[in-house]
């Protein structure tokens, strides 16, 4: 377990080195933005992985639901802290981009709005898991996950209409159609690293996660430990712990 | 008994002991009243400024004077364990959230009764577009809100600081619904266009939700 981690993590490091490579030096500068562009590669990308691990969230609150498996809910709560440090680095990198393309950092249009009402949710998301009281924060947490994710479309389609009808106050600047292939390839190996890293802290977030579940049953069995019988060493469950964790 | 009956008793006994003791109106009132006096000291807007920017003050003003009583929905079951009670009977779990939403409805529905006119007093309104509209969006808005609301305060109770866990719930998630309700509110004072869109938006967030809520409620009921 321990050795593939670190296994898993050069080859992320790996990658993104030489995603890094390919947005920085390989892919052409645009023709209008000039190299401020290049940030783009690394904009897209979390954007998707984001989005990605909200969905993970979103189908590991409902198998909890169904199945109740304490490993569905660590990763439920893992896909959710990963995903809002990508969220934030896309709300992060978009104004750096803004300001010096579209002279502005931030316009009320339908995706920053879209993509900042998205981090709201699984922000509050966060809070409640760590507000709850009592053993109950799976199941809560389980159904607000829920709720969030069927929002999402809602929040798109109010956003998306609400700005289409009101002018907008800049036009334009993105993208448009058509990316050299090269930068679509410089896209490509961004979204393979970033991806491969959101991988890896979602496995270290998800195990840290049942290890602290274990840790707390360890906690929780000591306390009850004198009472059952006179608790000698051997039967202290917290040493069975490293075994639980692995 | 069934679902229905269940739900019927609950709401009765529950606005009875509202009627009673008027805690939830008397303190949602108290502090929409200040939410407008406060507000209407800070812009002091024209009458056609005003027409522009009540949508966002109205809304904002119910919404939170609407968490105030959403938070005391499920205190009183909680003393004396009501809920615990309530929850090894056979009583169904989805009447009883139903109680508790159309009871939040009516109790929301009277403070914007009684506060409208306060409004239109205070900002000299005067709405360009057809007042039935209006209606039907406070309706749908309202609903929207306090279904949602319901249940998250079901969520917020488990947890250390209730009161504030609520609106940090419930507020990311009404974005969309607020949205629809301050753009439409907007559209039919001023007249400008037709508030259709939002309202169909508004019913498919209320139908949705309701379901989603009617769904998960014994889940989170019985959460241990």
């Amino acid at each position: 377990m321990k050795r593939s981690s670190i296994l898993f993590a050069l080859v992320t490091l790996a990658l993104l080195s030489y995603a890094f490579y390919q947005g920085m030096f390989v892919a052409p500068t645009e023709a209008t933005m000039g190299d401020v562009q290049r940030i783009f590669y690394y904009h897209l990308p979390h954007a998707w992985v984001a989005f990605l691990l909200f969905f993970t969230n979103f189908l590991a609150s409902i198998w909890y639901l169904i199945r109740r498996s304490e490993r569905s809910d660590a990763l439920a709560l893992a896909s959710a802290e990963v995903g809002v440090v990508f969220c934030s680095v896309v709300l992060v990198t978009g104004p750096l981009w803004a300001r010096p393309v579209w002279g502005i950092w931030w316009t009320w249009d339908a995706r920053l709005t879209s993509t900042l009402v998205l981090w709201l949710i699984y922000v509050s998301y966060l809070v409640l898991r760590r507000f709850v009281t009592g053993g109950q924060t799976q199941v809560l947490a389980a159904a607000l996950a829920i709720f969030g994710f069927i929002d999402v479309p809602i929040v798109y389609l109010s956003i998306r209409y609400f700005r289409t009808q009101h002018p907008q106050p800049v036009i334009g600047g993105g993208e448009g159609s058509g990316l050299d292939p090269r930068m679509w390839i410089a896209v490509l190996w961004n979204l393979a690293g970033f991806l491969a890293l959101a991988v890896l802290l979602v496995r270290l977030r998800y195990s840290l996660a049942l290890a602290e579940n274990a840790l707390e049953e360890a906690h929780a069995s000591r306390a009850l430990a004198p009472q059952q019988a006179e608790g000698g060493p051997a039967a202290d469950p917290a040493l069975k712990l490293g075994d639980k964790s692995r | 008994m069934t679902v229905m009956a269940v739900a019927r008793r609950s709401l009765a006994k529950d606005l009875r002991l509202e009627w009673r003791a008027k805690d939830a109106v008397n303190s949602m009132l108290f502090f929409a009243l200040l939410v407008v006096v406060i507000f209407s000291f800070s812009f002091d807007p024209t009458a056609e400024e005003s027409r522009r920017i009540a949508g966002g003050l109205v809304w904002v003003a119910f919404l939170f004077a609407a968490v105030v009583a959403l938070n005391q929905t499920w205190a009183r079951e909680l003393r004396n364990q009501v809920l615990d009670a309530y929850r090894v009977s056979p009583a169904p779990a989805v009447s009883l959230f139903l109680a508790k939403a159309v009871g939040n409805f009516i109790l929301v529905g009277v403070l914007e009764l009684l506060m409208t006119p306060l409004f239109v007093v205070f900002y000299n309104l005067r709405s360009v577009g057809p007042v039935y509209q209006l209606l039907l969006i406070a309706a749908l808005g309202t609903w929207a809100l306090v279904v949602n609301g319901t249940f998250f305060a079901a969520i917020s109770i488990r947890t250390r600081s209730r009161e504030i866990m609520l609106p940090l719930i419930l507020f990311p998630i009404s974005i969309p619904a607020l949205l629809a309700m301050v753009d439409a509110t907007t559209m039919v004072l001023t007249g400008e266009a037709s508030p259709r869109f939002w309202l169909q938006l508004l019913a498919v967030y209320d139908v949705v939700f309701t379901t989603v809520c009617l769904a998960l409620f014994e889940t989170v009921i019985n959460a241990e």
